[in-house]
């Protein structure tokens, strides 16, 4: 019995070794958007993401920390200086969102924004 | 009596800030003589009638056509009105901000000018995020004092709520439940006016016309049955009913908003020299004790252009003088 369980281990080791190949992870890792940000602005000011297709949004900005609010689409996120802020997204519903900077950045903040299109 | 109609509001739309009557009704109830003896303890002040102007979002030191004539030309309207308001009320956005170092304390003084030419007995604001936004509230808090407070009116009691100077649109933790505290000394019939910036509820969040926490803020005001909210941000008149709450926001001095519904974009409401305070306002409240409760009557003033002048500046009609 001793053999085979060891050829059992092996293979389970394996096919462990298999799942975490790169190319079996990059089949399951969602396509990755980055979005910077920076006094008042958003870039780019437009993605186009699929309903139904998980998404990951790579924020990070080039001065003071922003915001990143989208409610509909449940993202509330703060991206301060010196970090990636990571969020994904799977949208549920085809529109048009609009998203703002909600942490006070200065004067132009209130029109600070960017569209994430679902399709 | 109708609890439920112990403070009535009613708002009638003329267009430079908001004047706002105010009538406490407490005498005629056994509750109503105790709240009116809570408040006269506190204060000595006893329930009566009187008015309340507010002001918005002035933004001095905004680079827009109008500058400060609009704010100018509001604090003319209020010092022309008899008999004169007992309260105005600032919601907030006083200074526009700019990180010119020192230039953003010369705007909240060139602000105190203007509005210290007031000739009312007592003159409170709240900030709005162009005043406290960007350093947490430390130099508002300098030149104008706490962001957050409460006093006693004639029978009313006032919370200045400040939802701007933290970090995202939010009143707070902490704010919160001062506010609770606050609130627990009154009977649930207490004539209660918070002033704040931002709208308390969901308005436009995608154009930032929200506070996050607005629906716990409005949850403490919930078991108040005479609660009127004033606020400012949005630049133009909208009134909204939150249980027994109403919600009123006064127009802009400097520059207007478009309505939001059915509008992508926020934009401006184009300047119109022909018309250079169309859109503009201040708010008037009018209070009033009376058998049956409180009485709050809101309507809107509107300064009329009769001449306009990019040198000469500005001469304006009130386009209602019996005001």
């Amino acid at each position: 019995m001793r053999p085979q369980i060891r050829l059992t281990a092996a293979l389970l080791i394996v096919a462990a070794a298999g799942l975490t190949s790169s190319g079996l992870r990059a089949a399951e890792e969602p396509k990755v958007i980055a979005i910077t940000a920076k006094r008042f602005e958003f870039s780019p000011k437009e993605i186009t993401l699929k309903q139904g297709e998980t998404v990951r949004l790579q924020l990070t900005t080039e001065d003071v920390t922003h915001g990143f609010f989208v409610k509909p689409l449940g993202i509330d996120e703060d991206i301060a200086p010196g970090k990636t802020t990571t969020v994904d997204v799977t949208p549920k519903t085809p529109g048009r969102y609009t998203t703002i900077c909600d942490h006070f950045c200065g004067a132009g903040h209130g029109n600070m924004k960017m569209t994430i299109v679902v399709e | 009596m109708d609890r439920r109609k112990f403070l009535t509001v009613s708002g009638v739309s003329l267009g430079a800030g908001a004047l706002y009557t105010m009538a406490p009704h407490l005498a005629r109830s056994a509750e109503g003589a105790e709240m009116a003896r809570l408040l006269g303890r506190q204060n000595g002040e006893r329930p009566a009638p009187f008015r309340v102007f507010q002001l918005s979002d002035t933004h001095v030191g905004w680079d827009g056509a109008l500058g400060t004539s609009a704010f100018e030309r509001a604090v003319e309207v209020v010092n022309g009105l008899a008999p004169a308001p007992d309260l105005v009320l600032f919601t907030g956005d006083l200074t526009h901000d700019t990180e010119k170092p020192g230039e953003h304390a010369v705007r909240m003084r060139r602000f105190q000018e203007i509005a210290g030419r007031l000739k009312v007995p007592k003159v409170y604001q709240v900030p709005g995020e162009h005043d406290a936004g960007l350093d947490g509230g430390d130099l508002y808090r300098n030149v104008f004092g706490p962001t957050s407070y409460s006093f006693d009116h004639k029978g009313f009691h006032f919370i200045a709520l400040d939802n701007v100077s933290r970090a995202k649109p939010e009143v707070g933790a902490e704010q919160r439940a001062w506010l609770a505290k606050d609130l627990a000394r009154f009977p649930k019939t207490a004539p209660i006016v918070v002033f704040t910036h931002r709208p308390l509820f969901d308005l436009r969040p995608d154009w930032e016309w929200f506070t996050r926490d607005g629906d716990e803020v409005m949850a403490i005001l919930a078991p108040y049955e005479n609660v009127t909210v004033l606020y400012g941000h949005i630049h133009r008149e909208h009134e909204q009913t939150i249980g027994s709450a109403k919600l009123f926001a006064a127009r802009s001095l400097c520059f207007a908003f478009p309505d939001p519904q059915g509008v992508a974009d926020k934009k401006a409401i184009p300047f119109d020299k022909a018309e250079p305070f169309k859109n503009l306002g201040i708010r008037q409240v009018q209070a009033a004790p009376g058998q049956k409760g409180a009485t709050v009557k809101v309507s809107e003033v509107s300064l009329d252009a009769r001449e306009f002048s990019g040198t000469e500046g500005f001469n304006q009609l009130l386009k209602n003088p019996s005001l």
